[in-house]
């Protein structure tokens, strides 16, 4: 059954894309990540789930350093996350996200939010750089809004344009963080066949949402979080079917069942 | 009938046609009976304005135009004549309440810089010009040209920076402030919000001692206190002394105007911004400014306008711009006794400018939402 579930398995490489070593984070005093063991191999599809304060965003946000980690280590994409600028800049530049509240550019139009890091940061001239925008904002499937402004955007178009806009960079990495909690329902079924066409692209992904349809569809495995801690991991069928701990089993049944 | 509410219902879309507003929702009368007369209170208040303006309107016309005389060789030619204002004080000495000591047969390069003045500042208001680039260049030279045109020198005529006066100091003086202080004000602000400790604190210190102090004791401190603190023999300008002052005064207050503005910017916007591999100067300079910036514009034409008329303090250290100029004409024993016509002049000199500077901030505010607003 599970084989049936898990339609789009693409092969995964043995190569790692990300790995976190015994990494820990504070705010001043509070432990929000503890001891957080991690390997995502490339062309892998992971969910991440777990209550709110869970810290499941700030563990995603340390991969590309917003958040700063204090103990540990993670290396991603063989470059290690030090205090080096280079580092950071080199890790950015491959690792593309996509937040819960869109953070688009309200000052520039739909192509030119696209277009900035590829002629900023690749230094890629304009031209080349609208025309990636453009195949990208076709392959989400609002080509016709390129001029238009964020704000005259609906939600999902306007998510679909932030996931548009990694792409550009032409990232080997994509980080969700709750890429549908500020949708309408209506619109959070457009932004996630954006996401399961990339997934059977074979884009190496980490994906915090509740989403579990998603989960079930594209994940290889989830991530089960809580109190900073990882408390569970497995294939999502075995994950959703057959829980091992009792926080799992009470999270479940809360986001399942009501 | 009781029933109905019960019974699943269903409509045909699109059977609503586009009906027109009803009568008075729209247009200029209906403006009227909104805004003028809506309420017994409205009523009253217009009626109070109008009659108001009956009292004081046909009055002042009278004495500033009907009554008013400009041809006259002193205050009791200009009473013989009529019962209004007597223009020809400022008439017979526009010259110098425009230029002050400024040599008489030097003025076509005052006018001049004025005219060039104007071609600098078209580019940078006007984004849609032609040849945009290459005329912002000159944009960039133009206080090159301004400087050797004022002050003469490269074969010129050389002018003693101390006849310049009349309105083109303070239009020298509130332009150079402009132009100078906005981009220290921005790094001010950005140095305020820095990570950096030393930076924050040198930031910190420079803006409250500075927006502590009044100007015209950092204009005192200009015209007599600098010579302690610079070695002996050093001579500087006056007017250039003058000039930092009032750059370093308003570059405090716009980085508070301009702080306020980086405030207002979600946190988000950084994080996206360095997301996406942009450098510090580069989300300043695409993301965050442009957006801070503009939410800055009226706090920022607020001080700009400010600082222009305090230009007028200069003549508190002996320098004698426009204010200067009125009141030695007022001293002039032809003359006494006319402040009102001098002081009106300059107030619509000045009016015209800080006018049309606020006219403009409108238009660029008008022209940069992009709707991100709902």
């Amino acid at each position: 059954m599970s084989e049936v579930a898990a339609a789009p398995q693409m092969q995964i490489s043995d190569e790692v894309a990300i790995q976190m070593i015994g990494m820990h984070k504070w705010y001043g005093e509070f432990h929000v990540l503890k001891d957080i063991n991690l390997t995502v191999n490339r062309g892998e599809r992971i969910v991440i789930c777990g209550p709110s304060g869970s810290g499941k965003s700030t563990m995603i946000r340390c991969i590309n350093r917003l958040e700063e980690h204090q103990k540990g280590k993670i290396i991603v994409d063989n470059i290690e996350l030090t205090h080096d600028v280079k580092n950071i800049a080199e890790i950015r530049r491959e690792v593309g996200m996509v937040f819960q509240h869109f953070n688009l550019f309200p000052h520039l139009t739909v192509l030119e939010n696209c277009t900035l890091a590829p002629i900023w940061v690749r230094k890629m001239p304009k031209k080349d750089a609208e025309e990636v925008a453009m195949e990208y904002l076709e392959r989400v499937k609002i080509p016709e809004q390129a001029d238009k402004y964020p704000g005259q955007l609906s939600g999902g178009q306007q998510q679909r344009v932030a996931i548009a806009r990694s792409l550009c960079m032409n990232p080997r990495i994509m980080l969700f963080d709750e890429p549908t909690s500020a949708l309408d329902p209506e619109m959070i079924s457009e932004v996630l066949d954006v996401m399961v066409s990339l997934a059977e692209s074979g884009m190496t992904m980490l994906c915090v949402t509740h989403e579990m349809g998603f989960a079930r569809k594209v994940a290889n495995r989830v991530i089960f979080m809580d109190g900073g801690e990882i408390i569970e991991e497995n294939e999502p069928e075995e994950f959703f079917n057959n829980p091992q701990s009792a926080r799992t089993q009470l999270f479940l049944s809360q986001i399942l069942h009501h | 009938m009781t029933d109905t509410a019960t019974q699943p219902r269903s409509y045909e879309p699109g059977n609503h046609p586009d009906l027109p507003p009803p009568l008075l929702t729209s247009g200029p009368l209906a403006w009227v009976k909104h805004n003028l007369f809506g309420s017994p209170l409205n009523i009253a208040l217009t009626v109070i304005s109008l009659y108001l303006l009956y009292l004081i309107v046909p009055g002042l016309l009278n004495w500033a135009i009907f009554d008013a005389v400009i041809n006259a060789g002193s205050r009791e030619e200009c009473k013989a004549i009529a019962a209004g204002a007597c223009w020809a004080l400022p008439a017979i000495r526009f010259d110098q309440f425009l230029y002050g000591f400024y040599p008489d047969h030097l003025h076509w390069r005052i006018n001049l810089t004025a005219v060039l003045f104007f071609l600098a500042l078209l580019p940078v208001l006007w984004d849609n010009a032609p040849f945009r680039k290459q005329w912002l260049i000159y944009s960039c030279i133009f206080p090159v040209i301004a400087f050797f045109l004022v002050v003469g020198g490269l074969g010129m005529e050389e002018v003693e920076t101390t006849k310049i006066g009349g309105f083109a100091l303070n239009v020298i003086i509130g332009v150079t402030g402009i132009v100078a202080s906005l981009p220290l004000g921005i790094l001010l602000a950005l140095g305020r919000r820095s990570q950096m400790p030393i930076v924050r604190t040198l930031c910190v210190m420079f803006i409250e001692f500075i927006r502590g102090v009044p100007l015209i004791t950092l204009l005192f401190v200009a015209s007599t206190m600098l010579n302690y603190f610079l070695p002996p023999g050093t001579t500087f300008d006056l007017i250039l002394r003058v000039l930092i002052m009032v750059t370093l005064f308003s570059s405090a207050y716009i980085a508070e105007v301009v702080r306020g503005g980086l405030q207002a910017i979600p946190k988000g916007q950084l994080e996206a911004a360095d997301a996406m591999g942009l450098r510090y100067w580069q989300s300043m300079r695409l993301i965050v400014l442009p957006q801070a910036l503009k939410i800055s514009i009226p706090g920022i034409v607020n001080t700009f306008v400010g600082l222009f008329k305090d230009t007028t303090l200069v003549v508190i250290i002996g320098l004698t711009d426009v204010l200067g100029v009125g009141r030695a004409s007022l001293s002039d024993s032809k003359w006494q006794g006319l402040p009102e016509e001098v002081y009106v002049f300059t107030a619509i000199l000045f009016f015209v400018c800080c006018f049309s500077m606020a006219r403009y901030s409108t238009y660029l505010e008008k022209k940069l939402h992009t709707g991100h607003k709902r």
